[in-house]
């Protein structure tokens, strides 16, 4: 799960930061290693650390224990005046006695380049993110999405090595969301700088990130491919968080070959999960299937490999291109069920009360221990 | 034709509720302008009132500008104004310089401390005003607080002057209108979004030039506001220059005072005071500007 | 960064100690025995007894509070009416001088206030023999006069910061708008209203340059009467009478504090 392509270069190097807040640990003993170009999120609730480590990254706090490297130069100490990284912030912070080009070169003037190549560099920018009619402007004679583009023209004009985006889409309406999702990663692409994105919305990094770091109470609970994460949860908690998973709590009876065998008191019996490290006899362990990994069918299937359910339809909502069914067991327990809506039927082809067998492959199942 | 007959009738009140603080206001804010005018216009005579008509009683109007002459022509006058207006700025910049730092700590600080300082700021301002001042002769005496403090400590021997000095006017305009400064001042600090300031450390300035880039221009309009409503009150101040200044340290509230109770010449205190509104207009409608834009700003 | 808020941290220290210790020293010197105000004579409250017993303190004292209780009242109604016709009643012939003249008391210098006020009341008695004679009658108004901004600007604030979408729901439910005003309005602006009450009575209670302009003789509110004494330099009865004032008020301010403190936090 750990080792991939995109980062084979280690570039910005984490190495067991701690930030506490009094007794409270805010980030705790995070490790983590970002490639040059990665389109990298950090994803979890709120309160889950992932804002304060971002600010870290950019310098606002210093950590209370362990390094931050970029590029193999230490920056743990630097203020974030001198870092060669910068930030869009959730609310833009865009100066609002300032025009759209004062915005964008105030990072240049800092830097004390000249002013022609200011203009150049500024103008260059501003046609990028095409605001280069709007130059004049002022922030409030914008809208919310061309306020964005400033702020990310003000800090992209920087040529910072790491861009850190605070939420980047949580302050727009959804049409413009997906917009401006294909937006960032075709502008990330052209670039090549390093993105880090911190995101409350599984799907919004699922959709970005080339990698995603999941944090729960400070801590890095998974780092993978969109991929990974989705399919190789390595805890309830991230099996839980990204996407709708159906888990079935119960303890391991026995193995064959390389399938355990979990004795589930919801499901009313056994069922079989592959493991490549099997945990121990008698060890409590979680069984989780995603919806659209499960069958649904009418009569029951015969492939005996497959682990089959009975119940009955008790609830059936209809998207369009998917449907979904709450499919309710003997024992009791509801199953949720989804189903791509590939053939345009007249008549309904499941109706609420009917009964129904549910089943999945033995692949399809993940066994999760944390 | 019923139904609207009877809305009329229930918007009558609201002429009512207009017209009844219009007409006070009218009567006894507006109309006493236009009589200060009318008796700066006239001759002091030793009379009850003290003043001639200004209709002469043959249909005529017998209007004198020797007030406004005299006003011109003693160089007390001018004097007086020009020392007024310099007091009133010096002081509003010293309240400026104690109330930012003040203001921008206070909105700073976490919210139950923030609200507590807030109080504290507010405190003084219910306290009697001239109680406070009078805190002061106290203090600033030759055998007050500070003197006998500073003799004890042995930093020195013999009492300094503070009282009857220009530096103890300075103290009590400070002293008595800086809540007025750090208010407003306040008020727009907290109001302002912190990420702008991180943004410009973020994009390269060091803390001193996002202060000045960022937090200094964005606290403008509570400056301006917190500066007006020092200055404009200094100007005409009675009770602090009689109380702690000397006898040299004339302002022009004080000399309005005097020329109506003292000199009784009612027509010179008439022109006086519309010379001194003529000063405060500027400033006067800058800071309804500024205060209209703000209750704008909010809506 | 450190070290600005080093900067600010002191800056607050001595901004505080500037405002509140010459009020701790006024405390300190009203318990001191001795006639001469900066010497220590050792404790004594014989001032406080002093004080009760002075005619012409007690006479001021109950005329300052007469006025003040009338103006607060009179400046809550006229304020609260100039209030809401300025964000209610949406735009009149001569709104634009009458918000100029509702604010403008609040910063016209008190001299000027108190000098045209004066002429006024003088010309007006020529004119119609009225006010026959200048004291309690000749201040409230004056006082009213600038009080009334106060409420007004108050009550203005309160009434923009709060929905109009609930008259609109009272009306919308079969009130007429007076009824609306008096079951909707009314209520909700009734803490600024308070507010408004109290600001009013304390600036009638405070002031001492109108009152001085439009007093007659044998009219001497306590502030006046305070002045004519510390015009002559530091009594140790006004330390007494300036201890009482300060205790009041800071003891009034912080129950008021508290009180909306556990307010906030019952509702939020």
């Amino acid at each position: 799960m750990t080792g991939n392509a995109a980062s084979s270069t280690p570039f910005i190097e984490i190495q067991n930061v701690s930030k506490y807040f009094g007794d409270f640990a805010a980030v705790d003993s995070v490790s983590l290693t970002i490639g040059k170009g990665e389109l990298f999120s950090i994803l979890g609730a709120s309160g889950c650390g992932k804002t304060t480590l971002l600010r870290i990254l950019a310098g606002f706090e210093t950590p209370s224990k362990g390094r931050i490297l970029i590029d193999g130069v230490d920056i743990t100490e630097l203020p974030p005046y001198e870092r060669p990284v910068n930030m869009m912030f959730q609310s833009y912070a865009v100066f609002p006695h300032m025009t759209v080009e004062k915005n964008v070169a105030y990072g240049l003037e800092k830097e004390g380049i000249p002013r022609v190549e200011i203009k150049r560099r500024v103008g260059e920018m501003l046609n990028m993110v095409q605001l280069d009619t709007f130059a004049a402007r002022k922030p409030h004679q914008l809208s919310g999405g061309q306020r964005q583009r400033v702020a990310l023209a003000r800090a992209l004009v920087k040529r910072p090595k790491v861009l850190l985006l605070d939420e980047p889409l949580a302050a727009l309406d959804k049409k413009l969301r997906e917009h401006t999702q294909f937006e960032l990663m075709g502008i990330q692409y052209k670039l090549g700088i390093t993105f880090v994105v911190v995101t409350h919305d599984q799907e919004e990094a699922m959709i970005l990130s080339s990698r995603i770091a999941v944090m729960d109470k400070g801590r890095l609970i998974q780092v993978g491919t969109p991929k990974e994460v989705y399919e190789y949860p390595n805890s309830r908690f991230v099996a839980d968080f990204i996407g709708t998973i159906n888990m079935f709590e119960g303890t391991v009876v026995g193995f064959d070959d390389d399938s355990v065998r979990v004795n589930c008191k919801d499901a009313g019996g056994e069922l079989v999960a592959l493991s490549d490290a099997p945990p121990a006899v008698g060890s409590p362990v979680c069984l989780a299937v995603r919806p659209e990994k499960i069958f649904i069918s009418k009569h029951e299937p015969d492939n005996t490999e497959d682990t089959r359910l009975a119940g009955i339809v008790e609830d059936l909502g209809y998207f369009g291109n998917l449907s979904l069914y709450r499919i309710r067991l003997a024992t009791g327990r509801v199953v949720q069920v989804s189903a791509q809506n590939s053939r345009r039927s007249a008549e309904r082809f499941l109706e609420w009360d009917d009964k129904v067998f549910i089943s999945w492959r033995p692949r399809s199942a993940v066994l999760l221990t944390d | 034709m019923i139904a609207v007959a009877g809305f009329r009738r229930d918007m009558l009140w609201q002429r009512f509720t207009i017209a009844i603080p219009y007409l006070w206001l009218l009567v006894f804010f507006l109309a006493p302008f236009a009589i200060i005018l009318k008796i700066s216009l006239a001759d002091p005579i030793i009379a009850q009132p003290p003043f001639t008509p200004f209709f002469d009683g043959q249909g005529g109007v017998a209007a004198t500008v020797d007030s406004y002459l005299f006003l011109l022509t003693d160089k007390l006058y001018a004097v007086t104004y020009l020392k007024s207006v310099f007091m009133a700025a010096v002081a509003t910049l010293l309240c400026l310089a104690l109330g930012f730092p003040m203001a921008y700590g206070i909105a700073r600080a976490d919210e139950g401390t923030r609200n507590l300082l807030l109080l504290l700021i507010v405190l003084p301002f219910w306290i009697s005003f001239l109680l406070r001042v009078y805190a002061w002769m106290g203090l600033l005496n030759n055998h007050g607080v500070i003197n006998n403090v500073l003799i004890w400590l042995q930093v020195i021997d013999k009492p300094i002057a503070f009282m009857y000095t220009d530096f103890a006017i300075y103290v009590g305009l400070v002293y008595s209108y800086l809540p007025f400064m750090v208010l407003p001042l306040y008020a727009t600090l907290e109001r302002m979004d912190l990420d702008l300031v991180d943004a410009a450390q973020d994009l390269g300035a060091r803390p001193s030039q996002a202060f000045w880039d960022i937090t200094w221009p964005l606290a403008r309009p509570g400056v301006i506001a917190g500066c007006l409503l020092v200055f404009i009150p200094a100007m005409g101040e009675y009770v602090i220059p009689y109380l702690l200044g000397g006898p040299e340290s004339l302002l022009i509230g004080r000399v309005l005072f005097d020329e109506f109770f003292v000199n009784r010449d009612w027509p010179l205190a008439s022109a006086v005071a519309i010379v001194l509104l003529l000063l405060l207009v500027v400033p006067i409608v800058f800071l309804q500007r500024s205060q209209a834009r703000d209750a704008e700003g909010h809506a | 960064m450190k070290r600005r808020s080093r900067f600010i941290l002191s800056v607050l220290a001595f901004g505080y100690a500037f405002l509140y210790v010459p009020l701790a020293s006024v405390i300190f010197y009203s318990f001191n025995d001795s006639r001469l105000a900066t010497v220590w004579g050792g404790f004594s409250t014989r001032w406080y007894g002093e004080l009760f017993r002075n005619d012409q303190v007690l006479d001021s004292a109950f005329l300052s509070l007469r006025i003040a209780l009338t103006v607060a009242t009179l400046a809550t109604i006229f304020g609260t009416m100039a209030g809401m016709a300025l964000t209610r009643f949406g735009r009149f012939r001569g709104r634009t001088l009458f918000s100029g003249m509702i604010t403008s008391p609040m910063v016209m210098p008190e001299v000027i206030t108190g000098l045209s006020l004066l002429l006024l009341f003088v010309s007006l008695q020529q004119l119609i023999g009225w006010p026959a004679q200048r004291g309690f009658g000749t201040i409230t108004i004056a006082h009213t006069t600038f009080a009334m901004a106060y409420v007004a600007i108050i009550v203005q604030s309160r009434l923009s910061a709060m929905d109009e979408s609930l008259e609109e729901a009272a009306m919308d439910l079969g009130g007429r708008p007076l009824r609306v005003v008096f079951d909707i309005t009314l209520p909700l602006i009734a803490p600024a209203m308070i507010a408004g009450w109290l600001l009013a009575f304390t600036l009638s209670l405070d002031d001492l340059v109108i009152s001085s302009f439009v007093s007659g003789p044998g009219a001497s509110t306590l502030p006046m009467l305070i002045f004519s004494k510390v015009k002559l330099g530091v009594t140790p009865d006004i330390n007494a009478l300036a201890t009482l004032i300060i205790l009041f008020v800071t003891s009034g301010v912080l129950i008021a504090w508290w009180i909306s403190r556990r307010a906030q936090r019952q509702t939020g």
